[in-house]
């Protein structure tokens, strides 16, 4: 977890690591062993090469002052560091500065570059390599190359690079027991000649060649530390490097055969104007098999429904009624004549000392409860009792919530986009609804916060930092706080449309479309600046190696449940204070005038709204027990959908946008919600 | 269209070859595009165009993406 404050936060975000840099590596790298520093471009199956030299023991934190996660492990000879996926070395984001500065601290580079990709990946390596740190090259993926009809002549690059280069298949360990020897052999490579004499004159300036080189290619932050102005000759070295590029390809690489694979042949399936739109509904369609049906259904049906709520909260609160005071309702359920569930009998049980302390009634209720299946509730008379054990306690609900409910969910949600990404489906989907974007303010590559947001808001909340501009990640956040249904909600509402018919489905999905598009325009319109436009590279369609996107559907959900977590717990806590302080009743009954006059809706919906506080679902299953019309149940989500995600999702909102920020949206969606609730109530009803 | 004309990278349809011949202004997306192969004096051609102007390019054996706003800002020289 990260300790960064909401407004050192915003520090951050809107200068894009400008700022975090006081911190330094020195402190973070360890210090007295070889520091080996893997980098690589993204996707280039750099993880597998960590796996291998550090086991099983990784240590994994922030790096100092930003959100980016570096893993960290072990070796005999080696302390072992990974980077982020970088195109370059440079600091035009937070990954990338984070890359920088690891690389900078390193003694020994391995660079892992995808031997399928290596018009784009070679120029990272000339970038190390004009760093003067000593490095070896793995050529991976040389398999795929093969099978592509690509001819890499590995002495020759070699040769012209000046540093070892290993050929690799890492996902069949193909090369790694090379690895060491390869290790042990490397050296400083060929550097740019005319580079070489420029970098010489701010050499003792600044320490270091690497140091140099950066502040040459305009580095205001390494210039910065060393006091030096930042070199203007980025462009030049850039341009200098690419043709480097271009020319060592022609020397080692021959395409012995043109790429026709059926992979290719999809990849452009994916992007063509007409056959993307089947092709993109498809894939929605298998997401919505697997997330949406056998995650969120069978899968929480079994973890939520079974083991959270039947089996761990029951013992967890069994426990706590020992010993303190506690009204048990015991009510027996079972099927009446037409199969329907019909409660049998309901008795009360009240403890005054704990059931401990009073075995007698404990025994009663035993009995009581014997034969049949039956729901218990937990009255707890102590405060305490109810802020963590009670019906939205911190050690009863959230536990389950998160360890039952959002845990498979974002397992599932993040092994799709795993999947999605490793097939290199991903940036072509993101460059098939790049228009669309593009009208909201966005790009392309905000489809992957928009997906991820059905999953789970505060997910989706945190993936928005992938975004370009802060002015993106402001957009974006509002859209999904706003207009966006995460995936326990959905059920909910997918519920109770079912009930009231296709007529009010159309109206309902009509009127959050709107909206959606609607926030998106008026925010493109209203926000100062310019969105940044969509530059990304295709990498060729694969098929996914399941090792790799096991690892890091794992990753990813680990990230997410240690940062997500705390918020999960604080937000239980304060709706729990809210409730045992009598300031929940005091919201439901502020809102009830409003709820009936101008919502026209019962006044108890405004206890199912305040309930979304808790979860979002919450708020949309207390409708469930309400006889409300269809178009009533359209008002009634409609509000719910649009106001208020979940308190954990607007605490993560808050860290990531600033508390100023994210009070206005916040603040923003409840007058929305209502504003558009009520809209469509004097249509509709 | 005469070849010696300069034009938008928009323009292109799909089949297109070219010679890139400027790049943006801003000093960071320049680097950024140059980074990925987008260099004055690259061989591209464009392997897709999609409606709204989001533009495939494939320069070298790589398959670059680039939305509207920055095709409009790089010229090519149709040939």
């Amino acid at each position: 977890m990260s300790n960064l404050t909401p407004d050192e936060i915003t520090e951050i975000l809107p200068h894009r690591g400008h700022r975090h840099h006081n911190t330094g590596a020195a402190t973070f790298l360890e210090q007295g062993k070889t520091r080996l520093v893997l980098v690589g471009n993204p996707n280039v199956g750099k993880s597998m090469f960590f796996n291998y030299l550090t086991g099983l023991y990784v240590d994994v934190s922030n790096f100092p002052g930003t959100t980016v996660e570096v893993s960290h492990g072990d070796h005999p000879n080696y302390a072992v560091y990974d980077t982020p996926g970088i195109y370059g070395v440079s600091s035009f984001n937070d990954e990338e500065c984070v890359a920088r500065d690891i690389v900078l601290e390193g003694d020994l580079i391995l660079n892992v570059v995808d031997a399928v990709h290596l018009e784009r990946d070679l120029f990272l390596t000339l970038q190390l390599i004009d760093m003067g740190k000593k490095m070896i090259v793995c050529l991976n993926m040389m398999d795929e190359a093969k099978s592509r009809g690509l001819s890499i002549n590995v002495q020759e690059l070699s040769a012209r690079l000046g540093v070892p280069v290993l050929p690799t298949t890492a996902i069949h360990k193909t090369g790694f027991d090379r690895m060491e020897e390869y290790l042990a052999q490397s050296c400083v490579g060929n550097s740019e000649p005319s580079l070489h004499r420029r970098l010489h004159e701010l050499l003792n300036r600044v320490g270091s060649q690497a140091e140099a080189l950066m502040v040459l290619e305009g580095d205001a932050i390494i210039a910065e530390r060393h006091g030096v102005p930042p070199g203007d000759e980025r462009e030049q070295i850039y341009v200098e490097r690419r043709n480097r590029v271009n020319r060592l390809l022609d020397r080692v690489v021959t395409a012995t055969a043109q790429n026709r694979s059926i992979a290719a042949t999809l990849g452009r399936y994916a992007t063509s104007p007409w056959l993307g739109f089947p092709f993109l509904a498809v894939i929605l369609y298998a997401l919505y098999l697997f997330v949406g049906v056998f995650i969120a259904g069978d899968v929480v049906d079994l973890t939520e429904g079974t083991i959270g709520n039947r089996m761990f909260e029951p013992w967890v609160k069994d426990h706590v009624a020992a010993w303190t005071a506690t009204e048990i309702v015991v009510e027996k359920v079972g099927e009446d004549a037409a199969g329907e569930e019909t409660t049998l009998a309901t008795r009360t049980f009240n403890f005054a000392e704990g059931t401990d302390a009073n075995p007698a009634l404990l025994q009663q209720m035993e009995s009581f409860r014997e034969g049949g299946t039956n729901n218990i509730r937990y009255n707890f008379s102590s405060p305490w009792a109810v802020i963590f054990f009670g019906e939205f306690g911190a050690f009863s609900m959230t536990v389950t919530y998160l360890l039952f409910l959002l845990l498979p969910l974002v397992l599932g949600f993040y092994l799709s986009l795993s999947l999605l990404e490793d097939s290199g489906y991903l940036p072509r989907l993101a460059t098939f609804v790049d228009r669309a974007l593009t009208m909201l303010g966005l790009n392309g590559r905000a489809i992957i916060p928009l997906i991820l947001g059905f999953g789970c808001v505060t997910m989706a909340t945190i993936t928005t930092r992938l975004l370009g501009t802060d002015r993106e990640k402001r957009i974006a956040t509002t859209i999904l706080q706003f207009a966006i249904p995460c995936s326990a909600q959905l059920a909910v509402i997918a519920a109770l449309l079912a009930t009231a018919g296709t007529g009010a489905t159309l109206v309902y999905v009509a009127v959050i479309l709107t909206v959606f598009i609607t926030i998106g325009t008026v925010l493109d319109k209203a926000l100062p600046g310019t969105s940044s436009p969509l530059l990304l590279d295709l990498p060729p369609m694969r098929l996914p190696r399941p090792r790799n996107v096991l690892q890091k559907t794992w990753v990813k959900t680990l990230a997410f449940m240690k940062e997500a977590t705390p918020w999960f717990f604080i937000g239980a806590l304060a709706v729990s204070i809210l409730q045992v302080t009598g300031l929940l009743q005091q919201w439901v009954d502020v809102l009830a005038p409003i709820t009936t006059g101008w919502l026209k809706l019962p006044a108890e919906a405004s206890q199912a709204f305040v309930m979304g506080l808790v979860r979002r679902d919450f708020g949309a299953a207390g409708l469930y027990e309400m006889t409300l019309t269809p178009m009533q149940i359209v008002v009634a989500l409609t509000t719910i959908t649009l106001f208020v995600p979940c308190i954990a999702s607007l605490m993560v909102m808050l860290k990531e946008r600033g508390t100023r920020e994210g009070l206005v949206i916040w603040v923003g969606s409840w007058i929305l919600a209502f504003g558009v609730g009520g809209l469509v109530a004097l249509v509709v009803i | 269209m005469p070849s010696s004309e300069p034009v938008s990278l928009v323009k292109l349809r799909k089949g297109d070859h070219g010679v890139l011949l400027t790049l943006p202004e801003q000093a960071e997306l320049r680097s950024q595009c140059i980074r990925l192969g987008i260099c004055v004096g690259a061989q591209v051609r464009c392997s897709q165009r999609l409606p709204g102007g989001t533009i495939i390019i494939e320069i070298g054996r790589q398959e670059i993406a680039i939305g509207k706003a920055l095709a409009a800002a790089i010229e090519v020289n149709m040939g």
